[in-house]
């Protein structure tokens, strides 16, 4: 069996098969308040009914998950003194009849965003998808999406670094999504593990994490590393 | 040697310079002038990308457009046609009996936002095919790095270095189910969900017996080779029960195999679909290859700028 301190950072199809649905267990299971990640098989030829096939291909899908948070600068405008009466004052404001009202308004539109993780075999890595949309169905642009998850923007990812966003078919779906670009996915992988001065783990153990350890990465991104952060944040 | 080299050459003019006669038509809804513009005729470079053309295209219909902002975008019959795709691809896969010219309409509204990404002319097409090449060259090299700044002799050995690693390739698979004879009896593609994507490298192996079109197939499309066609030849060169022997010098490459033998066991537990499907056309750049050439000459001659090779494949799957 292949050295852990050879290893690259990638893994085959088949253990990100196994890895993602050992993943969505194990999110289950400790976080049992939160939507939980789920396994969505694929036929290879979208044609072809998937009980044809054995082997399946799939992804991971977390999805409508709201990502807006309240901004704090129109609670201040809109608050006469107390904080606590914020929700009034946001309504009694919509009587009036200025530029104001309209900003005013837009802020209780909610903004939710799906999730999908799925296998590149040119990278030999899991790849984060997203598409983000309205409560009424109107996706969002990335300028949209960037001002929820601050972490997404170009400015906070320099292509130098190990990601960029960019807009793509989903492998899939066939729908324009955007795409965390995997480019650099196998390197930090790599030092995720071998990066310490501790003993280094065993091959079988690294493929079992593998996922997770993606995650706890790539997540960040998004702020799904813990979803309570995201949706109860200010 | 140079005869070689001359020949190659000649290969890649004939593909850097093949090109698909277009009859371009504005669609109904957009004219407003009465007669109505007579199409755009226009070559079309098969390496190239719809939107490119947009400059020849416009001062042609400008006359007749109404006003308001453009968002162009293309379609065959009905279907929108995929602007990241080159045109000649596009051309050999949604035109099975081929069409020349090949009429296709123009659309400067109303821009299909939910089945096509959005394209603001050269720019997108510009960023689309850098994030392609950067691609085949992760592929190709294990890196993303320094795919601009390439000399030619970095360029030539990526050449020499494909043969032995991942090759780059972009399959395209129309999924028919009814029989056919005639190419021209086929019904035509109304929706890209009969088409399925495979963006996946093939992984060969320069060992002994050549590597054919063949076997790249299999290696694309086991689902559609029987089990005794797979156990009789290996799967690029590598049995099963030789990944164990194979030495661990080379830890990705011996990755790579470990997975080839893995799929090659996989393959084996029977994810082949059925004795009536079958593979009824293959086209790669125009060309219909005989499945016994070798793959090298295919990856040698026929790769796009972007260093991928598309290929287009028709089969008829059971119903």
């Amino acid at each position: 069996m292949m050295d852990v301190c050879n290893w690259d950072g990638t893994v085959s199809a088949k253990d990100f098969r196994i890895g993602a649905l050992s993943f969505a267990q194990k999110w289950e299971s400790l976080n049992s308040a939160f939507p939980p990640w789920s396994w969505v098989p694929c036929p290879k030829h979208s044609w072809l009914a998937s009980h044809e096939l054995l082997q399946e291909e799939g992804y991971l899908s977390l999805e409508n998950i709201c990502i807006s948070r309240p901004n704090e600068e129109d609670i201040d405008q809109n608050s006469q003194t107390d904080p606590g009466e914020e929700e009034t004052s946001c309504s009694e404001k919509e009587d009036d009849i200025d530029d104001a009202t309209l900003v005013q308004s837009n802020h209780h539109e909610l903004h939710y965003c799906d999730f999908h993780v799925v296998y590149s075999y040119t990278f030999r890595v899991p790849v984060l998808y997203l598409r983000a949309y309205c409560s009424d169905g109107r996706p969002l642009l990335l300028d949209e999406i960037e001002k929820e998850l601050p972490a997404c923007s170009s400015k906070e990812l320099p292509e130098t670094k190990w990601a960029f966003i960019t807009q793509e078919e989903h492998p899939y779906l066939k729908r324009p999504w955007y795409k965390l670009h995997p480019c650099g996915t196998s390197e930090f992988m790599k030092l995720l593990f071998l990066g310490g001065d501790t003993a280094q783990p065993k091959l079988e153990v690294v493929l079992e994490l593998y996922l997770l350890s993606w995650f706890s990465a790539v997540g960040q991104v998004v702020g799904l590393t813990i979803p309570c952060k995201m949706l109860n944040d200010r | 040697m140079r005869k070689a080299l001359q020949k190659r050459m000649e290969a890649q003019k004939y593909v850097w310079e093949g090109a698909i006669p277009l009859q371009i038509h504005l669609h109904e809804s957009q004219v407003t002038t009465l007669p109505p513009p007579p199409p755009a005729l226009i070559l079309a470079p098969r390496i190239g990308y719809l939107p490119l053309l947009v400059p020849l295209i416009k001062p042609h219909f400008r006359s007749t457009l109404p006003p308001g902002v453009d968002t162009i975008w293309f379609e065959y019959r009905g279907l929108p046609l995929k602007w990241y795709i080159p045109t000649g691809v596009l051309f050999d896969l949604l035109c099975a009996e081929p069409e020349r010219p090949w009429n296709i309409t123009v659309h400067f509204r109303g821009y299909p936002g939910n089945v096509l990404i959005p394209c603001d002319g050269e720019d997108s097409v510009k960023w689309s095919f850098i994030n392609s090449l950067k691609e085949a060259a992760y592929i190709i090299n294990g890196n993303c790095k320094n795919v601009m700044n390439m000399s030619q002799s970095d360029q030539l050995e990526l050449w020499h270095s494909v043969m032995n690693g991942r090759v780059p390739v972009r399959l395209y698979v129309w999924g028919l189910s009814e029989d056919f004879d005639d190419l021209e009896d086929i019904s035509q593609v109304d929706s890209w969900e009969k088409i399925s994507y495979v963006n996946r490298p093939v992984e060969i192996h320069k060992e002994g017996k050549c590597f054919t079109l063949h076997d790249a197939m299999k290696n694309l499309l086991p689902e559609f080779f029987s089990d005794e066609s797979l156990s009789d030849s290996k799967l690029a060169g590598v049995d099963f029960e030789d990944v164990q022997k194979i030495p661990s010098e080379d830890v990705s490459s011996n990755k790579v195999v470990e997975d080839r033998g893995q799929n090659a066991y996989e393959h084996r537990e029977a994810c082949y679909i059925s004795s009536s499907a079958e593979i009824k056309l293959i086209r790669i750049q125009g060309i219909e290859p005989k499945l016994e050439i070798p793959f090298s000459w295919l990856v040698n001659n026929l790769l796009n700028p972007d260093h991928f090779l598309h290929i287009c494949v028709c089969v008829k799957v059971p119903q």
